[in-house]
């Protein structure tokens, strides 16, 4: 009998402990559970932010090298550009005839206008101080036309060229010299 | 030369000119004092002491100083005389004997003066009476006598105007005295159209663009001027009424330079490049295309007629250089006139007709040259190693030509006589002055 009452005692004892320890099994298994969950999700989340960055760096760098080719691009039109103003046709002393430097000048002239349909140009004449101010107007005036019938025999449209005459008055150089003269017996082109 | 409007019409009935010795009137060409063939070889020594004060005030003495020393140098500067120093007078030159009846001619014709000048002065409420009388020393004859009144501001008109009787008996012809000159400065900072009077006084500022101006050109009634402007971004052709200011523009595309225009007409020519290629047009006063004058390729320029309007001389670069060339425009003919030198510009007809003055370039440098229109004899070249000279354009009466130099530095205008004798600055403004015009 006693025997009989120490098992229930014992069992009494067990069973609740026996409880204890499968519930206590059972919290573990499922905490377990969800760290692995949490866990993998932080993988995803790093490797995203890791994609999503790189693809930013990417992104970023497509933009700059967009903007580099786009600046590439507009520095070399702009250069063409400034190569077009800066660049002018010379003269012989009371000439207005083209020389073959001044015809390859023009040629550069000329497709740049075709490159930038649309541009309209003013060719200024200009000469050097010797000789007399109403003759070197009318030189000048023949200087920029020269230039003008040489783009249109490029096939420049005549409605996109104006001439005009400064015969002597403005110099390029103020000097009196032959080196101040031969700078200032000149085409210069204006872009409008 | 009385045809020209007086700025006052006010100073025109205050001047009473009153010729008061009848006997100037039939000695008119019986004087045969200066060569109009060379008439500055030989300069005619005269005499002009002070003027009298009629009352002796300070300031009529004042005045008197000014009115004969302004009578000296206006003759001089027609290159005529030769004006003899007032310390060489054997009579006191502060109270010469002004009347024919009290002057010892002796006096005059012992210092080599051949002409003799007396003026009486009397000032009263600001109104001047002046009694001027030029004498034939050595004959003893009065040649010329007048009286003029007026207010103190025109006694320069009047000493003028005398100065036009003297040259008028002496020469025939009245003379430069009422005319004009316009020119271009850059005194504003800019190149503008200036007009000032024969002899450099008076200057005055015409145009007030903001832009290059400049070639001015005189109508033969004087009362319009043609220019140039940049006003509007290109050398535009402008012809305005110099009363009103109104007028007309030329602006076709190109060059619309060089005005010159037809004697006695309102019309002009003037380099028009609107075709691609400059030429010389004729123009209405109110800038219509009349007809083309050239038809040459190349350039034509620099416009001047003859005085009958018969024949225009222009530039041309038809033969490779510019040259001048002289188109008879009833047929049409072209004759090349210079063969002297690769660059010869600037043509200016004389108004006596025979001449055309103009600038070539000879050795790096310009000087200014006179050539018969027959073209027979060789040019004769009036500047010599004196920089750059530029624009001659001759007086109403042919004596003298103003024309641009650079030989002080500077480009200003200097007048010289017609044979390149006595050559003078004519004015100094600040800045450069070029293209000068003279006036009828």
């Amino acid at each position: 009998m006693k025997k009989k009452l120490w098992i229930c005692l014992s069992l009494l004892l067990v069973i609740p402990g026996l409880m204890i320890v499968t519930s206590c099994t059972k919290k573990t298994v499922k905490a377990d559970l969800a760290q692995t969950q949490e866990d993998e999700a932080a993988k995803l989340a790093a490797e995203k932010a890791k994609q999503a960055k790189q693809e930013e760096i990417a992104r970023q760098r497509a933009l700059d090298e967009k903007r580099r080719q786009e600046e590439a691009a507009r520095s070399k039109i702009i250069a063409a550009r400034n190569l077009f103003v800066n660049e002018n046709v010379y003269f012989d002393f009371d000439m207005s005839n083209l020389k073959s430097e001044a015809q390859e000048v023009l040629k550069r002239k000329a497709e740049w206008l075709r490159n930038n349909p649309g541009e309209s140009i003013i060719i200024e004449g200009h000469c050097d101080e010797r000789g007399t101010n109403e003759y070197n107007l009318a030189l000048g005036d023949r200087r920029a036309q020269s230039a003008k019938n040489f783009l249109i025999d490029l096939g420049i449209a005549e409605s996109y060229l104006t001439t005009i005459s400064y015969g002597e008055e403005r110099p390029a150089d103020p000097q009196h010299n032959e080196k101040a003269w031969s700078k200032n017996r000149r085409d210069h082109f204006i872009i409008e | 030369m009385f045809k020209k409007n007086y700025t006052t019409i006010f100073f025109i009935c205050l001047i009473a000119t009153i010729s008061f010795f009848v006997e100037s009137a039939h000695c008119r060409t019986e004087y045969d004092y200066i060569d109009i063939n060379n008439p500055f070889i030989r300069k005619i020594p005269i005499a002009i002491p002070l003027f009298n004060s009629m009352s002796g005030g300070e300031k009529e003495k004042f005045l008197s100083e000014e009115a004969s020393n302004l009578l000296s140098k206006s003759l001089e500067f027609t290159g005529y005389f030769k004006i003899i120093d007032r310390d060489a007078y054997l009579v006191d030159p502060e109270k010469p004997d002004i009347v024919v009846s009290n002057i010892n001619f002796k006096n005059w014709t012992g210092i080599g003066a051949e002409l003799l000048i007396t003026g009486g002065l009397f000032l009263k409420d600001n109104i001047i009476e002046m009694e001027l009388r030029l004498y034939d020393t050595f004959k003893g004859l009065l040649i010329v006598g007048k009286r003029y009144k007026g207010v103190v501001n025109n006694q320069r008109k009047m000493i003028h105007r005398f100065c036009g009787e003297i040259i008028y008996k002496l020469t025939g012809n009245r003379g430069i005295f009422d005319s004009k000159i316009a020119f271009v400065s850059t005194s504003s900072g800019y190149k503008n159209i200036y007009l000032c009077e024969f002899d450099g006084h008076n200057s005055e500022q015409l145009t007030y663009n903001k832009a290059i101006t400049f070639s001015p050109a005189w109508s033969s009634d004087a009362k319009w001027i043609a220019y140039t402007s940049y006003s509007k971004g290109k050398p535009d052709l402008y012809i305005k009424n110099l009363k009103d200011k109104h007028g007309a523009i030329v602006a076709k595309k190109g060059i619309n330079i060089t005005p010159a225009w037809v004697p006695g007409k309102f019309s002009l020519a003037a380099t028009l490049s609107f075709s691609g290629d400059s030429e010389i047009y004729l123009l209405t006063g109110t800038g219509k295309i009349i007809k083309k004058l050239t038809n040459n390729w190349g350039i034509d320029v620099s416009p001047t007629f003859s005085p009958d309007g018969d024949k225009m001389a222009f530039v041309s670069s038809r033969s490779g250089s510019p040259q001048i060339y002289i188109m008879d425009l009833d047929a049409g003919q072209v004759k090349r006139l210079t063969f002297q030198g690769r660059y010869n510009t600037c043509p200016n007809w004389s108004p006596m007709g025979d001449k055309i003055a103009y600038a070539g370039m000879g050795n790096g440098q310009i000087n200014i040259y006179t050539i018969d229109v027959e073209g027979e004899s060789p040019a004769l070249q009036l500047t010599h190693d004196s920089g750059n000279n530029e624009s001659p354009t001759w007086s109403p009466d042919g004596s003298l030509i103003a024309f641009s130099s650079t030989r002080e530095g500077p480009c200003r205008i200097y007048v010289m006589t017609a044979y390149g004798t006595d050559q003078r600055c004519l004015l100094a403004l600040p800045g450069e002055q070029t293209d000068p015009e003279w006036s009828p």
